[in-house]
């Protein structure tokens, strides 16, 4: 083990060293560029031990579903609901558990069990219900957890919180983290991509502060990434100027502020003039990325026709396939729609439709491609939905914010296949057996990128700040 | 550990590690030898040591602390830790290593014993540990935080050089430069100054005529003049204004879920009102304060308090009312410690801070200035947040003249509700939150302000916020001025005295010129709080003058520009960049005030992550919908539209921040999505449409019409080196468009000749010049 650590450290400045030279001493940490603002040594020095160890991942794809899925429609199969279908939630159940406000006035919490039908799949015999058929196909692939939970009760706060550690805004996103911790594998394309989706269903709205980088050096901060013409912004050439008349536009550009740096001395100047360069390069790898004219019907077959229309959730799935094996570190998917205050059988199955056969395709894909063994594929949202309805127990019966207990799964690079963790209680209300906190989860996953959570600090104003902020350790269950 | 008894232990630790440190001089670090000071200082080689490695455990926040040691004070350090047979053990023994157990820890190598622990993931460098073991030798003095002992007026220093100086500014600086042999650079050029301090005072270049007049000013007093015209043109108000809305985290919406619009830019317009009329520092910050409390108070100073209402206020259904109440009140109350105070409150929120003296109890007492206000945690959609006030455009007549009434008012009869502060007396009681909760309370408190800074001495001040400000004004307060002065050294020069401007507690960075930030602190206390004069002892002084040439010596010797020894150059804020991009093509609208405005930015950026409105609810803006009038379109930056879940991009891509909370500092970064902005955004490009048909309708050559643009943008002459290039690619483009009249209506945005359409792309390019971005 010392040996390997040695082994990679050496790597690292290995690296670090031919980068700098690479770029006319500007320190590659990502594609977007350096801070002109020199870090200081200490920062520098806990960069320098990084990966702390070996790492199983090199990249993570992290589908998020935006709004709460129902784990209670698609994961959480509980018989006892149907059974006791429009009691009341018992109080000793419940337990003091604080309510949003658009529950809180509710004089009944009447039980509800899923109208859905559930199957145990796989080798594993893992429970899938029936909205969700091709997850269930590759259920020994995957590593399904039900006993996440969470602090926050409400979207934007628990959003956050599963981003940035923090339920209030102010701290950087994993992907910063990330980005700024073990930098870009692609001198053309950003460390950090976004992409986001929408469902037909009840959509809440995002906030880009939850791909920032808040204290962080901003280039660490996401970069989205969108459908159409010009999929990163201001990417494109105005019309009328061709790429030779560009190219002739940055030659002279650098002859003059080379002309400036030799006047000046300036070392920014010589960093600026690459950053040109690497503006140029990433003209030409961003629509080579997005291009998919180059892939087989196959292809399409797999992920669904969706695929085919930019934008979609489906089309997003296939971009993240296509920036990891460019080796983007950090592909982060929002589907949006999953808020299902009302009609969660209808909702949840039409949001279940937009992204079962594309996430399925993409764990597939990757696993055919070889890539899925260091890179981690992630699903879930930020809480869970409540076993009782919101509301009336009519035809239309919607689930609110449950934090206690809801299910997400992972897939690929250094985590378990085939296993179900963790256990809920027969009410599916509240965890029976191993709990993972948002922070345990942010901690595993820094750990399966070779990297302590608790050694992870970055100096700021006064404090050392880690994504986990005070608390989180690693599941060693769910560790391959 | 528990097979050996206490004291078989240290004897371990002493024969393990005592020959370690005994043998420890001098000092190996990863630079090769680093010599330790003959005389250790306290405040400059121990106290940041301790405080970042030993204060966690053994620090101010008792509940933490660990082996009944406390480091952060004298006395702590100095008590006993235990006693053994009776007699008493000191991890500290002033003059006395051998006796010291803190040394004994420190050196140890043993698991058991070493300090900082291993779990800590913390480590004292070999330089450190010599350091600490030198100070004990050295007697173990202590002294106070630098921070909390109040400024006085220090000597102006002599000097070796005689006649560089200008004003004491360049005394000081220059004293450090001699001490660290290093000599000041030669003065720039003249346009060049005129371009730094044009930036530097009203954030926009400075008029081709301007330029000219000071070039060709011979007398002593040019320089003078330019600045005082500068200090007087509203610009000036409207460049610190843009700087205060960070501080101040101003936004157009309200920054959770839904985002939803608010009114804000009477207050807006109020700073920059105020800063104009140069209003003392000590009101401007006592009306923003506590303007609702004065006893002379009125609609402006009403207006004026609407600072404290800047923080985001939430509309997402089923939030915990009471839970989002508290977060407003504690950000204020962070926002009082980082913007006036230059503290981490936010630190002692959940428990005692580990750093710096402020406990739980003094966050607290803070927060309970702020928690008197009658307001609601959630705000139903498109209800604007009580208290308000309303402001009638009769009231622009009389009271709030210097508000946009043109802009601001949509009908006759439309009024502006305008959040401001009012305090609702015995609304309720303030209790400690247990570990911050919101709804954990413990022991109730009253409001003061930390004492470890200034006592809150409630014979001379009143417990409300009127007597928070009078707090801050004391002259026996060691921090007020000192913070601002610090801040706009920064936005000066680019970098504060105190590098961490927004922390000047112990885990802060010490001052790299104290006896400077000292003086400036008191002489701005005594000049009245006079923020003008403030800035024009900075711009005026040869320090700021200097040409910005790095020599590879110095660059060597000094990498950061610590020592001041060349003139400034850096990266400008996003806002000078665009302001730029307007003032050098004309473009320019100079309208003082009024609501924030929506220049151009790409389709379908908001639409990725906002709501669409239903039939029954409106749920924020869905769409950004550009402005298209020059009077919108082509306003200053400070103007355009906050909004705080998704910021305009171009101001987020050159690092300003998202208006969460109270940034006092932004970052600097250099990255290829700033190059694509500058050469793909549109704004760009309308702005260098607009310079080549000014250019182009002059009856010249194409050599005359580049040197002109050129001078334009950059507000200096170019030379024949600079302009080579520049016509080389000129005249390769106007060949290629005189065959292309598509691409050449593409660049125009109209029909037109390839010499204007190839003008769009010289333009273009001066304006990604790097100087083009930098001061």
């Amino acid at each position: 083990m010392e040996e390997l650590n040695h082994y990679l450290n050496l790597n690292r400045r290995a690296f670090l060293h031919r980068t700098a030279l690479g770029i006319g001493g500007m320190a590659l940490g990502s594609l977007l560029g350096n801070a002109c603002t020199s870090s200081d040594a200490g920062t520098e020095a806990l960069l320098a031990n990084l990966p702390h160890f070996a790492p199983k991942a090199k990249r993570v794809i992290y589908l998020f579903q935006s709004g709460a899925p129902s784990q209670l429609e698609l994961f959480d199969w509980k018989p006892k609901l149907r059974e006791m279908q429009g009691e009341e939630l018992p109080a000793s159940v419940r337990m003091g558990q604080r309510l949003t406000g658009m529950t809180a006035n509710q004089a009944r919490f009447p039980l509800a069990g899923a109208r859905v039908d559930f199957n145990q799949h796989g080798q594993s015999g893992t429970w899938f219900s029936e909205l969700l058929p091709y997850t269930a196909a590759i259920a020994d692939d995957l590593c399904v957890i039900k006993t996440m939970h969470t602090e926050a009760i409400n979207h934007d706060p628990a959003v956050t919180f599963f981003q940035t550690g923090h339920q209030q805004p102010g701290r950087p996103a994993i992907g910063s983290w990330l980005s700024y911790g073990l930098g870009s594998e692609n001198a053309n394309l950003p460390a950090y991509v976004v992409l986001l989706s929408r469902g037909k269903g009840n959509i809440q709205p995002l906030a880009s502060r939850v791909w920032g980088s808040a204290f962080l050096p901003s280039q660490h901060q996401g970069v989205q990434f969108r459908g159409g013409e010009d999929p990163v912004l201001y990417l494109s050439d105005p019309e009328g100027l061709d790429s030779l008349s560009r190219r002739k536009m940055l030659d002279a550009l650098a002859k003059m502020n080379q002309q400036q740096l030799e006047e000046f001395g300036d070392p920014e100047i010589s960093a600026r003039i690459s950053q040109y360069e690497m503006a140029y390069r990433m003209q030409a790898s961003v629509p080579d990325l997005t291009d998919l004219s180059d892939e087989p019907d196959s292809t399409f077959r797999l992920y669904g026709s969706d695929a085919m229309v930019p934008g979609t959730y489906a089309a997003n799935c296939l971009l993240a396939r296509r920036m990891c094996e460019r080796g983007v570190r950090f592909v982060q998917l929002y589907h949006m729609g999953w808020d299902a205050h009302f009609d969660v059988t209808g909702m949840t199955g039409r949001l279940a439709k937009d992204v079962d056969q594309a996430s399925a395709a993409l764990v597939t894909d990757l696993k055919q491609r070889g890539l899925l063994e260091d890179t981690l594929v992630i699903w879930g949202g930020e809480f869970g939905r409540t076993n009782y309805s919101q509301g009336l127990m009519d035809e239309n019966y919607g689930r609110d914010h449950h934090p206690r207990c809801f299910t997400i799964w992972m897939a690929g690079a250094g985590v378990k296949a085939g296993i179900t963790y963790g256990e809920t209680d027969e009410f599916g209300y509240n965890i029976a057996k191993d709990p993972v906190h948002v922070h345990d989860f942010q901690a595993t996953l820094m750990h399966l990128f070779g990297i302590d959570h608790e050694r992870f600090v970055f100096p700021y104003q006064g404090r050392r700040f880690r994504l986990t902020d005070i608390s989180g350790k690693v599941i060693p269950g769910l560790l391959s | 550990m528990a097979l050996l008894s206490k004291r078989w232990l240290w004897i371990l630790i002493l024969i393990t590690s005592g020959i370690v440190w005994l043998a420890t001089i001098n000092v190996k670090s990863d630079h090769g030898q680093k010599r330790l000071p003959d005389v250790v200082d306290f405040n400059w080689h121990i106290r940041p040591v301790l405080s970042d490695r030993c204060f966690a455990c053994h620090g101010p926040d008792e509940k933490k602390r660990e082996g009944n040691l406390r480091l952060d004070t004298r006395e702590g350090a100095l008590a006993p830790v235990d006693t053994v047979n009776g007699a008493p053990r000191y991890a500290i023994v002033p003059g006395n290593p051998e006796q010291s157990l803190l040394l004994g820890r420190i050196f140890s190598m043993h698991p058991d014993s070493m300090m900082p622990p291993k779990a800590s993931h913390l480590t004292l460098s070999d330089y450190e540990k010599a350091l600490l073991r030198r100070w004990i030798e050295q007697g173990a003095q202590w002294k106070e935080h630098w921070a909390f002992i109040a400024p006085r007026r220090p000597e102006v220093p002599a000097v070796k050089k005689k006649g560089w100086d200008k004003n004491p500014v360049d005394a000081f600086v220059l004293q450090k430069m001699e001490e660290n042999g290093l000599e000041p650079s030669e003065m720039a050029d003249r346009e060049r100054i005129a371009r730094r301090v044009s930036f530097a005072v009203t954030g926009l270049p400075p008029t081709p005529e301007t330029t000219r007049r000071f070039v060709e000013d011979q007398s002593p007093d040019a320089l003078n003049t330019l600045v005082d015209s500068l200090l007087a043109s509203s610009a000036y108000g409207e460049r610190w204004a843009g700087n205060w809305l960070d501080l101040a985290r101003y936004s157009d919406t309200h920054g959770y879920q839904d985002d939803l619009p608010r009114t804000m830019w009477p207050w807006r317009d109020w700073v920059i009102k105020a800063l104009n009329e140069n209003m003392p520092y000590d009101k401007f910050t006592t009306w923003q304060l506590a303007g609702d409390l004065l006893p002379e108070r009125n609609k402006e100073t009403l207006l004026a308090s609407a600072f404290n209402r800047n923080h985001k206020i939430t509309q997402e259904g089923g939030v915990v009312d009471e839970e989002y109440r508290v977060e407003y009140v504690a950000d204020r109350t962070n926002t009082l410690g980082k913007a006036f105070l230059g503290l981490t409150l936010e630190c002692a929120k959940c428990h005692d801070h580990k750093y710096d003296p402020v406990s739980a109890r003094d966050y607290y007492g803070v927060f309970a200035f702020f928690n008197n206000v009658n307001e609601d945690g959630f705000v139903p959609n498109l209800a604007t947040p009580k208290p308000y006030m309303i402001i009638s455009q009769a009231d622009l007549e009389k009271e709030l003249p210097f508000l946009n009434g043109k802009m601001g008012f949509k009908s006759p009869g439309d009024t502006i509700l305008q959040m401001i502060m009012h305090d609702s007396v015995g609304i309720r009681k303030t209790y400690r939150l247990v570990r911050g909760q919101y709804d954990q309370h413990a022991e109730e408190i009253t409001p003061s302000l930390p004492p470890a800074v200034l006592p809150f001495d409630t014979s001379r001040y009143a417990r409300n916020r009127l007597g928070m400000s009078q707090w801050l004004f004391d002259p026996a307060n060691p921090l007020t001025a000192r913070v601002f002065v610090n801040r706009m050294w920064q936005e000066v020069f680019g970098k504060g005295i105190v590098p961490t401007t927004e922390n000047f507690g112990v885990q802060g960075a010490l001052p790299s010129h104290p006896e400077l930030l000292d003086w400036l602190a008191v002489e701005f206390r005594e000049s009245g709080w006079n923020m003008k004069h403030l800035l024009k002892l900075m711009v005026t002084s040869a320090t700021f003058r200097q040409s910005a040439v790095i020599s590879e010596e110095k660059l060597a010797a000094d990498p950061e520009n610590t020592w001041l020894s060349r003139g400034p150059r850096y990266r400008m804020p996003y806002e000078f960049i665009r302001d730029n991009l307007l003032a050098s093509s004309g473009l320019l609208v100079n309208m003082v005030g009024g609501p924030s405005v929506k220049p151009w930015q790409p389709a379908g950026i908001w639409e990725g992550i906002s709501t669409e409105k239903t039939a029954n609810a409106f749920r924020g803006e869905y769409s950004y919908i550009s402005d298209t009038l020059p009077e919108k379109q082509f306003r200053r930056s400070l103007y355009t539209y906050q909004r705080r879940t998704i910021p305009p991009p171009t101001h987020l891509t050159f690092d300003a921040p998202m208006r969460d909370n109270c940034e006092v500092r932004r970052t600097r970064s250099n990255t290829p999505l700033q190059a694509l902005v500058m050469l793909n955004d549109k704004q760009v490009l309308t702005a260098a449409r607009a310079l080549a048909a000014q250019l182009a309708a002059q009856p010249t050559d194409a050599g005359a019409r580049i040197r002109d643009g050129f001078a334009r943008i950059l507000t200096r002459t170019p030379s024949g080196s600079e302009l080579k290039p520049l016509l080389k690619y000129y005249e390769s483009e106007q060949e290629r468009l005189a065959k292309d009249p598509a691409a050449r209506k593409s660049l125009l945005g109209q029909d037109g000749n390839a010499e204007q359409a190839a003008l769009v792309l010289a333009i273009t390019l001066i304006y990604n010049l790097d100087e083009a971005v930098n001061i």
